[in-house]
């Protein structure tokens, strides 16, 4: 007869705010096979953990029910202290009594108290039948593949290589450094790109880098620790990697249809005047930055973080080249934060840069046309409560950057998500803000959200960081969710094969029969095998029919 | 291997010392206070997930204290350093707690028993604890602590309560302050944070108006497991308020007092008003800000889902000064209204004041003793997470204020920095 402990937790009053705690407790201690129940403030405390591996040993429980927050970030803890008070960490049954219940029935106390009592009796009829299980070690392959050369790309690689891992850095361009190559300066320092962009490469050059130009990641497959991936272009070939890390960027917003863009010589954006402030042919008295052209709801509905400090770095420029100029930056809300960039702001007031402050509707501008060879810029004066207008010999429109449209075919190919702004999507927003949920895969820089080139380059050592701990330790222990296959009544159809999304079903013989086989290290434990079975013979370990069909049963 | 150092147990020194040790590399995690967990542990939900702060970073805790690569050395500092990268000589005290943690089981009875109360300052000096205390139910170790300052026993020779009720007989008066000596290859600083008492902003009658608050206080205010359980009240009679204001920019940007812009208060403010408006759904709340900063991953949508769905109306003013109602208590707020150009007033029940990040108040004495810069305003200079001197690296807001999203990322890219020196 299994031994079970139920713990049902208050916390706080996350849960207790809202539900019968004791209650639910009261109701524990009757149900089949549980021998202990206690109630914690914070199961998740330090104190809440003691209590249950002291309850383990004190009443030899062979199997752990906690009734709490949400396994996704506290499963992992539970079960560790069952494995430090000697029980098998998968004897371990997690039931979800705040996010799937207290917060969901806040003002219906007595229902929600019943449905918590539902959850704990379904929880306690699968522990009834969970298995020991063992985790899988998978080695790791101390390579990664990095995708994309700009700064994220270059300093990830550089990280890397640093600490002996053989770098596979893939570029689609015919040269490195990304939109880096395109700008003349980099705030704050305003040192000029093209400084920071050759010390980098030279650094990417001292290592073992293998660097692929004019290339693309054509294929992946695989999983942590063994990724095999397939580049075409100007290189053709087959690489096996540990991890990968996406460093694709992201692009300006190209501002057609709207603010006269294409109408006008003298109406340019952001990386046009780059260019031009390059190649030193910047001229005229009257210069007028836009900000949020097509951001924060005009064609993106975020705020792009890094156009206001990039106009104010070039207007600074200009200011610095053409004394005795007019620069107007007209905005919705300087988004200068920070000790630097805010010291920044003030420099460029104090040198004569004039902000002006429009109110965050849509647009930024009213009017803008061109006469007399003049843009003219209208627009709303919200402190002196009239429209104004300017005249400016050039008008910059400050466009947010926007996911490169290769986002899309890489989050496909890699089987990783993307945001609804077309940026990469995170594990954890913010403990776990370069990872992808599926291990082995990383992000860092634009491709994340838009990022100064400080930021990307943190980022890109967080990435490097976060890929070597797989690498540098050799191998990786994955939750043993794989299916058991009864060989006995498996037919060799191939369904489950087919129904795979991770190539993890393979038609093998065995005996002299043809049976299916899993490669558990690629197995993700999605179940899709076990319900197309048709023949039964599919049973997911942690999940097994037993298993569910138990929990369903007790539901009134 | 050799082992690294990372002083300060916040949110960037948990999650560099996790992405350390889980490459097997070993850590000593230093942080000042009883418990690691930093301001993040105080913090009630954050913003843009509207997340409870403690409950993600609680697991995060609890897995430093039972990682076999990680060394907690809490209630310590770091007193002295020489050596150079790769091979840096460090000296730490460690703090008498008068309280033997092999034997401590952390049950509470002695701080149950204690007749000495003290002002709490995990909860923003809201509510008192004893002289024998955790900071606060999620510690880390939990083990009890004597505040020697306040303890009768240590300071008159009188009481001993605490040392006759413990089962576990862990009560030591005679423990004294020791120092230990470390050999380590690296060193991250996440030192984190303190933040700026208004006090000198008399327009806003901070610490004279009872209803007038610091955002570090209402996170405690908002908390369940806060002083008043989560639930907001207002002076005089615990009434409950129906509409907030929120100030920014209380003290930063400002080039009398902080220059710098503190960077997440607009954020902060947003959520906070957000918190009150799910608490009591007919709280309305008012943002008085300068630019309303809302610049990183989702946070632009953030502020208009306030205004949409959580009664926030943002209004571009700073308020010239505020007075209160004798009678009520409640607080009437002095601004210019920018679309018709007259001074207005708005009555509410209760003022939250924006105030910035300040740098640290142990950076000043760490950057002498480890021989690192500070930028002109105190935070450790930093370029990206290398500080002014090699083998040292910074990461959270000890080099400048920042979100715990951007901590966390400083943190991890510090972490793969200081492991290149562990291998030689």
């Amino acid at each position: 007869m299994p031994r079970i402990g139920v713990f049902v937790c208050d916390c706080g009053t996350n849960i207790a705010g809202f539900l019968d705690v004791p209650a639910v407790c009261e109701y524990a201690k009757i149900l089949p096979d549980v021998v202990y129940v206690k109630e914690n403030m914070y199961t998740c405390s330090n104190a809440g953990l003691q209590e249950i591996m002291n309850a383990i040993k004190e009443h030899k429980l062979d199997r752990v029910v906690v009734a709490s927050c949400t396994p996704r970030t506290h499963e992992p803890l539970f079960r560790k202290a069952c494995e430090m008070a000697g029980l098998n960490k998968f004897l371990f049954e997690f039931v979800n009594i705040r996010d799937q219940c207290s917060w969901v029935h806040q003002k219906e106390r007595e229902k929600a108290t019943e449905k918590a009592k539902d959850l704990v009796r379904m929880g306690v009829a699968k522990a009834r039948l969970l298995e020991p299980l063992e985790e899988i070690k998978i080695p790791v392959e101390r390579a990664c593949l990095i995708i994309g050369g700009g700064i994220s790309g270059l300093t990830a690689a550089a990280a890397l290589a640093k600490q002996g891992i053989e770098v596979h850095l893939v570029e689609k361009d015919e040269k490195l450094g990304g939109i880096l190559n395109d700008i003349y300066k980099v705030y704050p320092e305003d040192e000029p790109a093209s400084k920071i962009l050759d010390e980098l490469i030279n650094e990417v050059k001292k290592y073992r880098i293998n660097v692929y130009l004019s290339s693309e990641v054509e294929k992946v497959d695989g999983y942590i620790g063994n990724f095999s991936v397939k580049i075409k272009g100007k290189t053709n070939k087959e690489i096996k990697v540990g991890t990968i890390i996406v460093a694709i960027g992201a692009k300006p917003y190209q501002p057609m249809y709207m603010y006269n863009y294409q109408e006008y010589e003298n109406i340019i954006t952001q990386i046009e005047l780059e260019k031009m402030l390059k190649e030193g042919k910047i001229k005229g008295k009257d210069f007028i930055f836009i900000q949020c052209v097509g951001g924060r709801g005009e064609r993106v509905r975020y705020c792009s973080r890094i156009c206001c400090m990039n106009s104010i770095k070039n207007a600074r420029i200009i200011k610095k080249m053409i004394p005795d100029s007019n620069v107007y930056i007209v905005h919705k809300g300087l988004q200068t934060y920070g000790v630097k960039y805010e010291e920044y702001t003030r420099k460029a007031r104090e040198e004569g840069v004039r902000f002006i402050r429009v109110a965050d509707s849509i647009p930024t501008v009213s009017s803008i046309e061109g006469k007399n060879g003049k843009i003219v810029v209208g627009f709303y004066h919200p402190g002196l409560r009239r429209k104004i207008e300017l005249q400016g010999d050039l008008v910059i429109l400050s466009t947010p950057l926007v996911a490169s449209e290769d986002a899309r075919k890489i989050s496909q190919m890699l089987k990783v998500p993307l945001g609804l702004d077309g940026f990469f999507f995170e594990a954890h927003v913010k403990l776990r803000p370069v990872d992808f949920a599926t291990d082995g895969i990383y992000m860092c820089g634009s491709c994340r959200a838009p990022a100064s080139i400080e930021e990307a380059k943190i980022q890109a050592m967080a990435a490097a960081g976060r890929a070597l701990i797989p690498m540098a330790n050799g191998f990786v222990k994955v939750e043993p969710y794989t299916p058991y296959i009864d060989e006995e009544k498996c037919r060799a159809c191939g369904m489950c094969v087919e129904v795979c999304p991770y190539g993890a079903m393979r038609i093998v013989e065995k005996n002299g029969r043809r049976v299916a086989e899993n490669i558990s290290a690629a197995c993700k434990g999605c179940g899709a095998c076990s319900s197309s079975c048709i023949h039964k013979a599919i049973d997911m370990r942690h999940f097994r029919d037993g298993q569910i069909i138990a929990e369903i049963e007790v539901i009134d | 291997m050799k082992s690294v150092l990372i002083i300060g147990g916040g949110v960037a020194g948990i999650q560099a010392a996790l992405d350390l040790a889980d490459r097997g590399i070993h850590v000593y995690l230093v942080e000042k206070e009883p418990s690691i967990g930093g301001r993040m542990a105080l913090l009630d939900k954050t913003m843009s997930t509207n997340d409870c702060s403690i409950c993600i970073l609680a697991p995060k805790m609890n897995e430093c204290a039972s990682h076999p690569n990680i060394e907690i050395l809490e209630y310590s500092e770091v007193v002295g350093l020489d050596g150079s990268a790769g091979n840096f000589r460090v000296k730490v005290k460690r703090k008498a707690k008068y309280v033997d943690a092999s034997k401590c089981t952390g049950c509470g009875d002695c701080m149950e028993k204690c007749p000495t109360e003290v002002p709490n300052e995990y909860n923003s000096y809201i509510d008192k604890r004893k002289a024998i205390f955790l900071p606060f139910p999620q510690s880390v170790p939990r083990k009890a602590t004597i505040d020697k300052r306040y303890c009768l026993k240590l300071n008159k020779n009188r009481c001993g309560l605490c040392q006759k009720i413990c089962k576990a007989k862990a009560v030591d008066y005679t423990q004294e302050d020791k120092i230990v000596e470390l050999n380590v290859a690296s060193i991250i600083v996440a030192t984190g944070l303190s933040t700026y008492e208004p006090y000198d902003i008399k327009e806003y009658g901070y610490g004279k108006f009872a209803n007038v608050h610091t955002w570090i206080e209402y996170e405690r205010l908002i908390n369940a497991s806060g002083p008043t359980h989560g639930h907001l009240k207002c002076a005089p009679d615990g009434r409950r308020p129906k509409k907030i204001a929120f100030i920014q920019c209380v003290g930063s940007r400002d080039v009398k007092r902080c220059e710098w812009c503190s960077s997440v208060c607009c954020m902060v403010s947003i959520k906070s008003a957000m918190l009150a408006n799910e608490h009591y759904n007919d709280i309305e709340s008012f943002i008085f800000y300068s630019d309303l900063r809302v610049f990183s991953k989702r946070f632009y949508e953030y502020s208009k889902r306030g205004e949409k769905d959580y009664k926030i109306t943002y209004i571009h003013a700073r308020p010239g000064e505020i007075k209160e109602d004798k009678n009520t208590r409640n607080l009437i707020i002095y601004y210019e209204d920018e679309n018709e150009g007259k001074v207005k007033e708005l009555e509410v029940e209760m003022v939250i004041l924006a105030t910035p990040i300040m740098p640290s108040k142990s950076n000043l004495e760490i950057s002498k003793i480890l021989g690192i810069e500070l930028d002109d305003y105190g935070f450790i200079k930093a370029n990206g997470v290398e500080t002014t001197k090699q083998g040292i690296y910074a990461a959270g807001c000890c080099c400048a204020p920042k979100d715990i999203t951007e901590a966390v990322y400083q943190a991890s890219g510090a972490a793969c920095r200081a492991a290149e020196w562990c291998h030689a």
